[in-house]
């Protein structure tokens, strides 16, 4: 069935006062944004409530849909009837051939929801329901009412024009990107941080990314992995910009210097100290990361503590209570996981040592750093110095 | 920095010409040789002049010949079409530890539909036993599949000696060779070599990727893969890969112009590799050290092509390796992809022996007629370039000093 128009329903947005058209605003660029490339040209316009995407000709239905429902701050979309004739019996033939046309031969409960906010039209918004009800009722013999719990709600909206639609599509909730600032996501090829940026994105966070490239211990397939992953994660998240560090030659002086147990929290550190540095370039306000407690010897209470010490700026770790079975399913659903499991590796196994420290003491972990005084300044500097930008979208 | 391509065993560039061609094909030539009219007819000259350039370099008839995709086609119509043509004269199938995986998984495949399956056992430096293969044949033995040259250590199999010792114990039983490394590197001819069926590969001869074929020996009977217009006498339907399968026969040609000079100089380039290797410590060649032919040897090490070296090196990982050589300009390949998140164990460096902590440090070094020793130089310095920095840094910890 054709739908010229989508009705796009958004929550928490609408209950913020006298900033909510920032967020509509935000929202309408970030669907207009979404829709780009999409093979008809449409309009978004914002109409009590709610905004509604109307397409001029014929488009790819499936295509918008999927990527509206990728669009944060949405709660759900309702392919819509629009019908400018608001007599009656125009409105009742509409909703009657609506019906047949998307449900083929309608069996099941049913109710009319009418809100009639255009008070010069003759019915009240009951009088309206119950009449319509009484229409789709002599036209379908498998139609029965039920008004507490049917199972299709047809809702028909009087207003300038006519909306009919009977159908929710759930969104991804949320709040609009772009409403709630800017934080740098440490993004490797894994499972957890792609999931990391999505879920602070999903509060409407602006996101950039850096990712650390290791040659030749890490290969170009690792980071042409990375860059996939940005760009999966962009389907929500809107653009990103990744920073791509060359991380080799700090690795292997953490290497050359340092214990090998307190390899990767030292690593770890220079890792922040590099993001935060690349995200105040950027004016972002936090580090994301996708630590979760305990999962690995770097991610215990102990090792986060030694990570953030280096931290000005706060690191959101949304997965900080997440198991990695709940990682996964998320991975899945948003569709990062296939390509976070290709095989190549990043940050090398060649660098982590056989027993790392569980419980790194800051302390002990800085006089290690002392080792590298003499070099690192000029190291971090480089490694800033010669990065790569790749714009992800 | 020098662009040094030692990785001929995975693909070849095209030759020029063979390229030219194809672009020439494509544009001029389109028809399809199914179509009645000229330029069907004109496309169709181009396929059968195809098929005369192998049948003569092979010395086999023309309507033995089967274009296909590519190896992997062949492999999987000859092993599959064979098993069906044959499966009721048994249902016992043989091949060997170090095949390819478009022979091995097809064997595979075989065994889970039912067929009895023996993989048999080679030597340490790759050699099929013929008198393994004698036992190994029975009455119901329908098909044997050995490959010529095997594509990671570069060992030449005693294919002569296989032949006679299956057709000595059973003389029904199919014999294929998967050719793809051996074709255009060992001259032989598979009729009076005595087996049945032969694959080939385009894209590893300086012909074009999505080309290939199989030689299937006049009066043998196998069931076609795939069904459809009934292009090639029904054997393998499929509109005619004209410009394909006109520039491999066109690569094939210009492969074996000089053929007998350019492969003595190739073993030439491959010991001078070999010797110059060997002398940065702490690496080991797998395989064969001296040229091989299709008969058994008393030298077992006299049984290499001439086009592949592989490699171990002592505490450094192939992948990081190979990494480290491409930023020198140096395109290898890894011998084996094997770590935690690689599940494919090399199969053939597992079964000459090839010891644990070499699997995941052996490189494959392969070279082409236009290979010469300024690259092998190159290539020698750019490894001890990189080798002791990558070794400074082990696996597993610290083992050498600072």
């Amino acid at each position: 069935m054709y739908f010229k128009s989508i009705l796009v329903k958004y929550g928490e947005i609408g209950i913020k006062g006298k900033n909510r058209y920032l967020f509509e605003d935000a929202l309408m660029d970030n669907i207009r944004f979404a829709l780009q490339g999409i093979d008809a040209p449409f309009e978004v316009t914002k109409e009590s409530g709610r905004i509604l995407v109307t397409f001029e000709g014929t488009y790819d239905y499936e295509e918008a849909v999927s990527r509206l429902t990728k669009v944060f701050g949405i709660v759900h979309i309702s392919p819509v009837v629009v019908l400018e004739d608001k007599s009656f019996d125009a409105i009742a033939r509409t909703v009657g051939d609506y019906m047949e046309e998307y449900y083929g031969k309608p069996d099941f409960t049913f109710k009319v929801i009418c809100k009639r906010a255009d008070k010069h039209f003759p019915k009240t918004s009951m009088e309206a329901a119950a009449d319509l009800g009484e229409y789709l009722l002599d036209r379908f013999d498998g139609l029965r009412v039920d008004v507490h719990k049917p199972e299709v709600g047809v809702h028909v909206e009087i207003r300038n024009c006519v909306y009919i639609y009977s159908v929710d599509i759930p969104g991804p909730g949320g709040m609009p990107v772009g409403t709630n600032g800017r934080a740098t996501l440490l993004l490797s090829g894994g499972i957890d941080s792609p999931v990391a940026g999505y879920m602070i994105a999903k509060r409407g966070v602006k996101i950039d990314a850096v990712y650390f490239h290791a040659p030749p211990y890490t290969s170009e397939r690792a980071k042409q992995k990375v860059v996939d992953l940005a760009r999966i994660v962009s389907r929500y998240a809107g653009p990103i910009r990744l920073h791509v560090i060359n991380f080799t030659e700090i690795q292997l002086a953490i290497y050359d210097k340092c214990p090998h147990e307190e390899l990767t929290i030292i690593m770890r550190r220079y890792m922040m100290r590099i993001a935060q540095s690349i995200a105040l370039d950027e004016k972002s306000m936090g580090l994301i990361t996708g630590e979760s407690i305990g999962q690995v010897a770097s991610q215990t209470m102990q090792s986060l503590m030694a990570t953030n010490a280096v931290c000005t700026l706060p690191v959101y770790r949304p997965l900080i209570g997440f198991d990695k079975n709940d990682i996964v399913d998320v991975s899945q659903k948003i569709g990062t996981y296939e390509t976070s499991i290709e095989p190549f590796e990043d940050c090398c196994t060649i660098f982590v040592a056989k027993h790392p420290v569980t419980k790194p003491n800051v302390h002990a972990i800085e006089r290690s750093e002392h080792h590298l005084a003499d070099v690192i300044d000029e190291m971090v500097k480089r490694a800033l110095d010669t990065q790569e930008i790749i714009e992800c979208s | 920095m020098m662009d040094v391509y030692f990785d001929n065993a995975a693909t070849t560039r095209v030759y020029e010409p063979a390229a030219e061609l194809v672009t020439s094909l494509m544009l001029n030539e389109f028809g399809n040789p199914s179509s009645l009219h000229d330029k069907g007819v004109e496309a169709e000259r181009y396929v059968r002049g195809a098929r005369e350039t192998f049948a003569s370099l092979l010395k086999v008839k023309e309507n033995e010949l089967i274009f296909t995709s590519g190896a992997t086609e062949s492999n999987n119509m000859a092993i599959f079409g064979a098993a069906r043509a044959r499966r009721r004269y048994g249902r016992h199938i043989i091949t060997t530890a170090i095949e390819h995986a478009s022979v091995y998984n097809p064997m595979k495949e075989l065994e889970r539909q039912g067929y009895e399956l023996t993989v048999l056992p080679v030597g340490s430096s790759g050699l099929v036993d013929p008198e393994a293969v004698r036992s190994a044949v029975r009455p119901d033995t329908i098909l044997v599949s050995v490959m010529g040259v095997n594509n990671e250590i570069g060992t030449i199999e005693p294919i002569a000696d296989i032949v006679k010792a299956v057709k000595e114990t059973n003389p029904e039983t199919l014999i294929h060779v998967d050719a793809v490394q051996t074709f255009g590197k060992v001259r032989f001819y598979p009729s009076r070599l005595g087996i049945d069926m032969m694959s080939v590969s385009g894209h590893k001869f300086h012909g074009p990727k999505g080309t290939g074929l199989l030689w299937v020996r006049g009066g043998v009977r196998i069931e076609p893969l795939i069904y459809g217009g009934g292009q090639q006498k029904g054997m393998r339907s499929g509109t005619d890969n004209v410009p394909g399968w006109a520039g491999m026969a066109k690569a094939a040609q210009l492969e074996f112009e000089n053929f007998d000079d350019k492969v003595a100089g190739l073993y030439d380039l491959r010991e001078y590799f070999i010797d110059q290797v060997l002398q940065i410590k702490g690496t080991a060649v797998n395989g064969g050290l001296r040229p091989g032919s299709f008969t058994v040897q008393e030298d077992p090490l006299a049984c290499a092509a001439p086009h592949i070296v592989s490699v171990s090196f002592d505490d450094v990982r192939a992948e990081v390796l190979l990494h480290a050589m491409a930023e020198k300009g140096v395109s290898i390949s890894a011998g084996s992809a094997c770590s935690s998140n690689h599940p494919d164990i090399s199969r053939t460096l597992k079964a000459i022996g090839v010891p644990k902590e070499h699997l995941d440090s052996t490189v494959r070094f392969s070279f082409s007629f236009d290979s010469d020793r300024e690259q092998v130089d190159y290539c020698i310095n750019a490894l001890k370039e990189v080798l002791p920095v990558l070794r400074r840094y082990v696996p597993g910890g610290r083992k050498k000093r600072r």
